[in-house]
């Protein structure tokens, strides 16, 4: 070769991500979607000024006005008590899509910390793996409703009703799904160290920390991706249960959960099921295929094909 | 210093290795597999050591020993005058550079995720503070003196052959300047005609870059080619430690012997002439070796005290060491050249 063509200076690795993340078709249009679902709940309350919340005080006009399909004025219908019910799924959009996001975050980041200090650690292997079972036998549900009861109050006071409720509902429910990732990530990470790769980054004196950054965490975020993506999912449900047994939000105050949930109770009107029922099939599909393509985007080996 | 001769850059004595076996309900230690089990040798400063064997006889695990890739049970490893045996965690890191490794499996030995570039620059980062563009110089050259193009710089481990792919892993061994190279069954997973390039690779680098090789391999005519002295282990001991033209011409161990002549002949009048040993049984577990010599089971020459008496290695010809009980009455007078008497010893060991 004596062609004098000039030699690329090593590219970062998030570039060549990100060009392979931009020909999955499936997770481009997630993206999209995710992004309308964003500006919808975030953008759309500063143009749709309808009142989300406080009911009419006009008794008459509350009544007549109740349970309306779509019109111009109210694009999405109102609910049984006339609130306008765009204003509340964009309200509702923004807390659920919030604590579906964080939880999921939480829940991965304690199942990834805990699953690779398992796998990595003979040492603690043993009592972290029982940590992880205790975990897994407990029921999740009634721990849930005992960890918001007893420490919910103390959370609203201190970051005032509808934040505080927020952070006790994800603290909980990250706290109560990290199982499954943890699980994952140990079995994955007891196979990878004993790769000649991972012996010959400590022949070269890397330490635990950089080889578990470096070598060891890119090799399980393929399983840790797709657990995450099912997990925003189960977040969401699991607020709305929450809302609904009178532990989560106020019961006036909407979630996606919590408004599929009342609309479900009351199937006279099934249009007001549809909307917050779409609104979470959307975001958990389309942060599927975002799951999906980060994935491949990831994997060298997938890469440019 | 004295002036007596090359001096040993890597000495190891009595190096064992041994690996806990736990077992029933409580996971109780009930023994050992003694993968390594009182090894000695030196390799002097520019020369390759060959280490030959068969697959189990604890020759990778000797490799990675040296490089305390495992805590070893006992013994002492020196390399560059320091035991690396018993370096704390900081000092066996800044030793590190010293001592590098080449991997068998040039696929599994690479980390899928990364690009060559950082796969090399590893090292680097590691142990350097170096700018970026310092880093970038020395991938380069790296990369140069393996014959790798430096387009392939962004290119990941699967985008190569598996020549290639050893040639990114000798890179990554060189960064650093070490001394002290093992090169662990390095050819074991490459196609013939890739092997003698890679070979070839490993040799020119020595002779550039005055590196000393521990060369592991199964491959006797390979060893024959590159190492200076060969050492033929089994089951976790050295059976015969030899330079190589005289044990290839002439192997004194029974086990080296057997092992030596299944070394294929490409001469097909002398490969008729060929009289091969086939060794009956298998090799006894490491876990429970014989009591005697380890290699009593399988021996042909075998007599009494062989099952209940270990051999030392012991020096039974200029610079040759053999661990047998067949050479034990020889009288160690300084510059005895007794080929044929060592014969007749033979003779003497296959009629009992």
């Amino acid at each position: 070769m004596t062609d004098t063509s000039v030699i690329e200076a090593p590219r970062s690795q998030w570039r060549d991500i990100w060009d392979q993340f931009r020909t999955h078709k499936g997770a481009m249009l997630g993206l999209i979607v995710v992004g309308m679902l964003l500006t919808f709940v975030i953008i759309g309350p500063l143009f749709w000024r309808a009142e989300p919340i406080l009911v009419d005080p006009d008794a008459a006009k509350m009544i007549l006005g109740r349970n309306k399909p779509p019109t111009w004025d109210h694009p999405f219908g109102t609910d049984q008590v006339a609130r306008d019910i765009m204003a509340r799924l964009m309200l509702g959009g923004k807390v659920s899509l919030a604590v579906g996001f964080v939880a999921m975050a939480v829940a991965i980041f304690v199942g990834t910390l805990i699953g690779v200090l398992a796998g990595y650690f003979r040492r603690l292997d043993g009592p972290l793996m029982r940590l992880t079972d205790l975990f897994l036998s407990l029921p999740l549900l009634p721990l849930l409703l005992v960890l918001v009861f007893l420490y919910g109050q103390a959370m609203r006071n201190a970051f005032g009703i509808n934040l505080g409720t927020f952070f006790i509902i994800v603290i909980g429910i990250g706290l109560t799904s990290w199982m499954q990732v943890a699980r994952i990530v140990r079995g994955q990470v007891l196979a990878l160290k004993e790769q000649e790769f991972v012996l010959a980054a400590r022949s070269i004196g890397t330490g635990s920390t950089n080889i578990i950054l470096r070598h060891v965490l890119p090799n399980v975020v393929s399983p840790v991706m797709i657990a995450a993506t099912l997990g925003i999912a189960n977040a969401i449900i699991t607020e709305s249960v929450l809302s609904f047994l009178g532990q989560g939000f106020q019961p006036d105050f909407p979630t996606w959960g919590s408004m599929l949930n009342y609309a479900y109770n009351n199937q006279t009107y099934p249009i007001q099921m549809i909307w917050p029922g779409v609104a979470i099939s959307l975001t958990v599909l389309s942060v599927n295929y975002i799951g999906d393509g980060l994935r491949d985007a990831l994997d060298p080996r997938i890469r440019g094909r | 210093m004295f002036d007596d001769g090359p001096r040993p850059l890597v000495q190891v004595q009595d190096l064992r290795m041994y690996f806990p076996i736990f077992s029933g309900i409580f996971r109780r230690h009930t023994g050992d597999v003694k993968a390594v089990d009182g090894i000695s040798f030196d390799i002097v400063e520019g020369e390759t050591l060959g280490l030959v064997g068969e697959s189990g006889c604890g020759k990778s695990t000797v490799g990675r020993a040296l490089l305390r890739l495992y805590n070893i049970t006992s013994g002492r490893v020196i390399i560059d005058g320091e035991d690396v045996a018993s370096l704390g965690p900081e000092a066996l890191r800044k030793k590190r550079p010293t001592m590098q490794m080449v991997f068998q499996d040039p696929q599994a030995s690479l980390n899928p995720r990364m690009t060559l570039a950082r796969i090399i620059g590893e090292p680097l980062n590691e142990h350097t503070d170096w700018s970026t563009a310092r880093k970038l110089d020395r991938i380069y050259e790296l990369m140069d003196a393996v014959g790798l193009n430096r387009r392939f710089a962004n290119r990941y481990p699967h985008e190569f052959s598996g020549g290639q792919r050893q040639r990114i892993g000798i890179a990554r061994a060189l960064a650093l300047n070490p001394k002290f190279i093992v090169c662990d069954e390095p050819i074991a997973a490459l196609d013939v005609s890739i092997q003698a390039q890679v070979v070839n690779l490993l040799e020119d680098l020595q002779e550039k870059l005055g590196l000393t090789y521990l060369f592991i391999s199964h491959d006797l005519s390979m060893v024959r080619h590159i190492a200076d002295r060969v050492a033929v282990m089994y089951l976790g001991r050295i059976a015969e430690l030899s330079p190589r033209d005289p044990l290839y011409a002439k192997p004194l161990h029974p086990y080296a012997e057997a092992l030596l002549s299944a070394v294929n002949e490409p001469d097909p009048v002398r490969a008729a002439n060929r009289r091969r040993i086939i060794l009956t049984g298998d090799v006894p577990s490491p876990a429970n070796p014989p009591k005697g010599c380890n290699f009593c089971t399988r021996c042909p020459k075998v007599f009494d005290r062989c099952r209940t008496e270990k051999p030392e290695l012991r020096e039974v010809e200029t610079g040759r060491f053999v661990a047998c009980h067949l050479f034990d009455d020889k009288p160690q007078a300084a510059g005895s050249t007794g080929a044929s008497e060592a014969n007749e010893r033979n003779q003497q060991g296959v009629t009992q």
